[in-house]
């Protein structure tokens, strides 16, 4: 088991360095040059400023000093804001993603298994028809439409109570996080919903609970021990990368809510040619993800006995 | 064939739903076990923002919202309106501009300038937040840094008035060698490269700001990164930073005219870029002011919020590629595209908003010239749209290209989501009276730069604000050696007239030359002059006092105050 | 007993017979897919939106999506159509009068001069003693106390000055027009003069001529305007020739991206479980890799090779024009077919890790079927459940991302329309233009539901176990 969880380790480690190297190259395939400005400057000041960055150099070179930093831990610092050290970037913004990131896959797992066992239990009856159809509205409007409503929802709710319900942007605290939480979250509540139904209806089939009902089982020991048990199984596998893609995805989110997340720091790199925090929020994302992927495995094996690690 | 396996009578039992219940509150249970923990570890990372309301009469303190975070405060660096914003609040140059935009006296409490050289005599009770003088050192200090290659400052050609500041960033001399001098503690002199009689109202640029040199030097390299990074000489002091999502002000009680200052705190409580948020905060009265565009602005109205105008000094323009392999080089297909454009149908039916002035010079109207308006004493061309004249141009223009169809251009945007209607209005106008295919071009901010600078483009929609309050700001775009000319128009009636404002000190001479080059401009369709921005914006009207202005601070709010509402 | 009663009986060959005939996998599939009522539906649904998209702008509405009408935007449907003709030469002079002498504060009379029509309003006003100009207001509700006198249209700088027009962006709706006059230094007078303007939809002669195609048309008729069925957009292009079109733009984009992509993770995904060991670790790892990668930079990069920019002759918009299809889109769907197959394949290969173990593989195995056997007979079918699921959720989740590259401004070139940047622009003006948001996010949902109904039957369908049910 341990030796499973180191050849992992290294793995992912390897992972990462082809993410770092293969987003290296990209970036600097694409046109655009983090120090130009607004305001043009002089090819003397251009060539000053990309000598203090070390955009002079050639891209491989670049590369190898790039490559030496991160493995000393050091993102370098970022163009844009100038002078701040992308780790500290990272360190500040991430915490608030993984936050919102947190609450928001716990509604969207919570929500979406329990709702997927209803519907499942309830096949083709009134609660699976409604549930279903909320699950197709809540898939079918863009997260933007959903941010932006759930916004003015807030704004006429404080407005109709005639005090403050809920606040309508800004980070502190859990007031502040549950309506983008829930925005967030919605999309893979509703995925989850689906595939955990699907996967209950299979189960509901299956040799070992058809053995178990004429044993004579209580159906509720069924429900709880076999078919509940079972048909999590390929919720928790998406789950894994949903987390990832949660924490940091949040940009719309982030972006209408006013939160200093991760999410919104990325996109807005990637528009200005950020190199340095392009380079470090994916390093870090790309390292998160593959860590997540390997906890998920984890559970996995654990939840189901079957599946060996080798 | 029967089937032998029996489909259970129903799926569903009491007592599967029973436990389904319980799964059900223990979820619900830990959720909020969740929610608390969650709610801990926030407050324990100090990561929030309090939510305080927009006017607090009790602290007497406002709370806004910033659209972008200033990259960092370093005067001698900064290059964008925002870290503009809040430096002005918190700094304070020699010179400051008053609520009607007048010249005040700041840290210098008079001057002589004449040609080439200039006394400035500096008050002695202006002290810097740490208790430091506030000393004329300071300011050579500050310039010295600007200039000096080694601070590769983006905005040092603003120096570039004073003497040897141009030799000095390219390396030439020495930064010792710069033009400004401190005689004593309290007079600064100033030495000129040339005759600028503009030169006192770049004063209030905010690369002029001074900077203490031994806090500077103790931060190692940190300068304006931090709150704490920073001392202040202005209004304010900036009393928390938290990268991301706030910027606290406070009142500076070591600002010698602190009596000034009415309020006690301007809190930027929300970094915030998205429009109809940003009026979602207003209308929860969380913010004092917020922008309004096209498509919120009915709904301010129906709320019956009061509607504020205010014109920003910035000039937009489709800007054409005059490189030879271009096909708008082409006079003709320029003057072809400028005669269907009609500036006031742009404004009315697709800008939509009020404020904004159908453009008909570079040179905006509140530009002041020899003694009153620019625009007043010397009119712009008159411009009307011509559709069968703009056709005799194109086929002029296909003619001496040897085209037999029109060329296809491409237009270079940005990527908002109004620089899209933008360009589908010109594609359609050109399309339907032109033949001429559009292709539009969309890319992100540096991408864009990146193409106006190598030319991969026909059209760009471009726009300028200006640095200073001298029709130069504007006047020397389009000068050949100007790098911001991305689209390399050259002319050289158009260099000479800019070499004569630049050294004349007549005013006459200079608004003469300047007038030159807004026909110019015209009769060569080096560009088209699309509008004037001004912005509309809803505002508190219980603070009062707040300046607008084109050029310095925006919006200032130095001296504003609070009214109470007489009702309550 | 009689012979009868031991007559021998015929062997009635029919009782050997099988009561139904022998079908395949696949046909028997077929069957229940067919008797599936729901399914059968949402496949109408689905063929009508490719209807709707490919074929009805060509033959049922050949309204062009991209010309544009700037006197009839952000209309709704239900709109009244009914516009006043006006001269094609419309000037107007500026009105000065002399100074006025008196008390009063506000303008004592303030009228529209003319008809008000949403081309144009001109108001005129008496003199205000000492004024030194006027501001022009406009509201959407009547000012009162409370209510300020709304948008500032301009100002008038002198006091003699006294007449306005006001052109900008006009409705068929009621305005309340307020003039207050100007001191020297440009703060306002106590008092202003509101009047109430309801201004009436209105086309020049020429514009009329066009239109109607009638011989005759004087200023002053009145003309009944193109009906638009879905209304308007904020440049007055047809909103239902641009849902026909953004339907080309976002059907394409989510099925041929999320097919694509699903058989790419279905291969892997179910190579990956079925060997497991190191083809399992290494396939895995790579897929660790690929889920990591920045969507957002391979879009930029793949558009930046795919749309090309000055130079229109290369082969790869030769290519594209080939395809038939607008720039970006190729961009969009090799950077999306590229990055996404790796939940698919997660999600299969967890499937196939379970099937693998069970007892009808082992038997299948044992009587010496092939791997392509095992895989093509056993694992994929049996992992067509969640399968199809994750294609039903793929179809919405690649119109969002669509919406989204839209929403940061590298989505499909303009004047392309796709559903989702519709939905964009609907929902700035969501609260007063309600329509603009409405109808993209109808079709969008239409599309997800058919297509989640169709997944769910084709599910039912495949899954042999459920061959009693229904």
């Amino acid at each position: 088991m341990t030796r499973y969880v180191l050849m992992r380790l290294v793995q992912g480690v390897i992972t990462v360095w082809f993410i770092a190297t293969v987003t290296f190259f990209v970036m600097h395939s694409i046109p655009g040059n983090p120090l130009l400005n607004e305001k043009a400057v002089s090819d003397q000041v251009q060539e000053q400023l990309e000598k203090k960055y070390g955009l002079d150099k050639p891209v491989i070179v670049q590369y190898g000093i790039y490559m030496w930093n991160m493995i000393r831990g050091d993102f370098g610092l970022s163009f844009k804001q100038e002078e701040r050290p992308v780790n500290k970037i990272i360190a500040e913004r991430f915490p608030v993603s993984a936050i919102l990131g947190i609450l928001a896959i716990v509604i969207a797992g919570m929500g979406g298994i329990l709702w997927g066992a209803l519907t499942a239990l309830y096949r083709n009856r009134w609660p699976d028809v409604v549930i279903i159809i909320l699950v197709i509205l809540g898939i079918s409007v863009p997260s933007f439409v959903f941010a932006t409503v759930g916004q003015l929802g807030i704004v006429v709710a404080n407005r109709m109570l005639g005090f403050e319900l809920l606040p309508v942007a800004g980070w502190g605290t859990i007031w502040h996080m549950l309506v983008p939480a829930l925005v967030l979250g919605l999309g893979t509540m509703a995925f989850l919903t689906r595939l955990m139904r699907t996967s209950m209806l299979e189960i509901v089939n299956a040799d070992y609970i058809r053995t178990a009902r004429s044993k004579g089982v209580p159906v509720a020991q069924i429900f709880a021990k076999h078919q509940f048990r079972n048909a999590i199984l390929p919720v928790v596998t998406v789950l894994g990368p949903s987390i990832a893609a949660i924490t940091t995805g949040g940009f719309v989110v982030e972006n209408v809510f006013a939160i200093p997340g991760l999410g919104r720091t990325f996109v807005e790199a990637v528009q200005q040619s950020d190199y340095t925090v392009i380079m470090g929020t994916t390093v870090f994302y790309g390292a998160f993800l593959v860590l997540m992927v390997i906890v998920v495995d984890l559970v996995y094996a654990l939840i189901d006995p079957r599946v060996r690690l080798q | 064939m029967v089937d032998t396996v029996q489909a259970p009578k129903s799926s569903v039992s009491t007592s599967s739903v029973w436990q389904l219940v319980k799964y059900i509150f223990l979820a619900f249970t830990l959720m909020l076990l969740l929610l608390t923990c969650l709610h801990f570890v926030t407050l324990g990372l100090g990561i929030g923002t309090e939510s305080n309301a927009a006017v607090d009469f009790e602290s007497n303190s406002i709370t806004l919202n910033l659209g972008s975070e200033p990259p960092q405060l370093n005067s001698t660096r900064s290059t964008d309106m925002v870290s503009g914003q809040i430096l002005g609040h918190v700094m304070e140059g020699l010179i400051r501009y008053g609520p009607n935009n007048e010249i005040l006296p700041g840290i210098a409490t008079s001057w002589d300038i004449s040609e080439l050289t200039g006394t400035f005599y500096l008050r002695e009770d202006a002290y810097w937040s740490n208790g430091t003088p506030v000393t004329a050192h300071d300011f050579v200090f500050a310039w010295q840094t600007a200039v000096d290659p080694e601070t590769k400052s983006q905005y040092a050609f603003i120096l570039y008035p004073l003497k040897n500041a141009e030799a000095i960033k390219s390396e030439i001399m020495a930064v010792e060698e710069l033009g400004a001098t401190a005689l004593n503690d309290y007079t600064l002199q100033v030495e000129l490269e040339q005759p600028t009689p503009y030169f006192i109202k770049l004063l209030a640029f905010f690369t002029y700001l001074p900077i203490n040199r031994e806090f500077y030097e103790s931060t190692e390299g940190r300068y304006g990164t931090n709150a704490e990074d920073l001392i202040y000489n202005g209004p304010f002091v900036i009393s928390k930073w938290q990268h991301g999502s706030r910027l606290r002000l406070e009142k500076n009680h070591t600002y010698w005219n602190k009596d000034e200052t009415r309020l006690d705190a301007i809190d930027f409580g929300y970094i915030l870029s998205d429009p109809t948020a940003t009026i979602n905060l207003f209308a929860t009265e969380k913010i004092v002011m917020a922008g309004l565009q096209a498509e919120n602005i009915e709904r301010a109205l129906a709320n019956g919020w009061p509607i504020k105008e205010h014109v920003d000094g910035s000039v937009f323009y489709l800007g054409f590629n005059h490189r030879e392999e271009r096909p708008t080089s082409n006079r003709n297909l320029r003057k072809a595209i400028q005669m269907v454009c009609d500036q006031e149908e742009l404004v009315f039916k697709v800008l939509k908003t009020p404020g904004n002035r159908p453009g008909e010079s570079i040179f905006p109207v509140w530009l002041k010239g020899v003694e009153g308006f620019f625009r007043d004493e010397y009119p712009a061309p008159k411009h009307e749209r011509n559709i069968e004249l703009a056709k005799q141009y194109l086929n002029n223009a296909l003619n001496e290209l040897g085209l037999s169809e029109p060329p296809r251009l491409m237009f270079l945007t940005g990527d908002s989501e109004f620089s899209t209607k933008h360009a589908e209005y010109y594609q359609n106008l050109l399309k339907q009276n032109l033949g001429i295919e559009v292709r539009i071009d969309q890319q992100i901010f540096q991408q864009r730069l990146e193409k106006m600078t190598s030319g991969d483009y026909d059209i760009v929609a471009a726009g300028w604000g200006p640095d200073y309050d001298d029709v130069l700001t504007f006047g020397d775009l389009f000068t050949s050696w100007n790098a911001n000319n991305r689209g390399l128009f050259k002319n050289d009636e158009l260099d000479q007239n800019v070499q004569i404002a630049q050294q004349s000190s007549d005013p006459r001479t200079r608004m003469e030359a300047m007038d030159r080059v807004q026909h110019i401009l015209y009769e060569e369709a080096a560009i088209i002059v699309e509008y004037e921005r001004g912005s509309s914006y809803v505002a508190d009207d219980r603070v009062q006092g707040v300046t607008r202005r084109a050029v310095g601070t925006d919006p200032d709010f130095t001296r504003a105050y609070l009214v109470k509402p007489e009702t309550e | 007993m009689t012979e009868l009663s031991f007559k021998p009986t015929t062997v009635d060959s029919d009782i050997e017979q099988t009561s139904r005939p022998s079908l395949s996998y696949w046909q028997d599939a077929f069957v229940r897919l067919v008797a599936n009522k729901r399914a059968i539906a949402s496949l109408v649904v689905i063929v009508l939106l490719l209807i709707f998209a490919f074929i009805a702008p060509h033959v049922f509405w050949t309204i062009k999506h991209d010309v544009q009408n700037l006197d009839r935007t952000s209309e709704p449907p239900w709109i009244n159509r009914k516009a006043m003709v006006l001269p094609d030469q419309d000037d107007w002079q500026d009105v000065h009068v002399a100074a006025a002498n008196g008390e009063h504060q506000a303008p004592t009379a303030l009228e529209v001069v003319g008809e008000p029509t949403t081309s144009r309003v001109r108001l005129k006003w008496d003199p205000v003693p000492n004024a030194f100009g006027y501001r022009i207001y406009r509201n959407i509700i009547e000012p009162t106390e409370d209510i300020p006198l709304g948008l500032s249209m301009g100002v008038n700088e002198t006091g003699t000055h006294v007449s306005f027009e006001d052109r900008l962006a006009i409705r068929q709706k009621p305005y309340w027009y307020s003039v207050v006059a100007l001191n020297e230094d440009g703060t306002e007078f106590e008092a202003a003069k509101t009047i109430y303007v309801r201004p009436q939809l209105a086309i020049t002669v020429s514009e009329a001529l066009e239109l109607t195609k009638a011989e005759n048309v004087q200023p002053g008729d009145t003309v009944s305007l193109f009906w638009h069925p879905l209304g308007t957009d904020y440049l007055g292009r047809d909103m239902l020739a641009r849902l026909m079109k953004g339907a080309q733009v976002s059907l394409t984009i989510g099925i041929v991206a999320p097919l694509l992509f699903i058989v790419l993770g279905i291969i892997i995904g179910s190579v990956s479980g079925y060997f497991g060991g190191v083809v399992d670790a290494g396939l895995m790892r790579f897929t660790d890799f690929v889920i990591a990668l920045p969507f957002l930079l391979f879009m930029i990069l793949f558009k930046l090779l795919f749309v090309p920019s000055g130079d229109t002759e290369n082969w790869m918009s030769k290519f594209q024009e080939f395809l038939g299809i607008e720039g970006g889109m190729l961009a969009m769907v090799v950077a999306l077919v590229l990055l996404s197959w790796p939940g698919i394949a997660r999600l299969v290969r967890g499937e196939v890790l379970k099937i693998r173990e069970q007892g009808y593989v082992d038997a299948s195995r044992l009587l010496g079927a092939p791997n392509s056997w095992l895989i093509g007979r056993h694992m994929i079918p049996n992992t067509m459940g969640v399968v199809l699921v994750s294609f039903t959720f793929a179809v919405p989740a690649t119109i969002f991302t669509e919406a989204f590259l839209s929403f940061i401004g590298m989505g499909v070139v303009p004047p392309t329309p796709s559903w989702g940047s519709m939905c964009n622009d609907g929902i700035r003006t969501m609260e007063m233009y309600p329509h603009e948001l409405l109808f993209p996010a109808l079709f969008i949902s239409i599309t997800v539901l058919a297509f989640n109904l169709l997944g769910d039957g084709l599910r039912d369908a495949l899954d042999a176990r459920m061959r009693s049910r229904e």
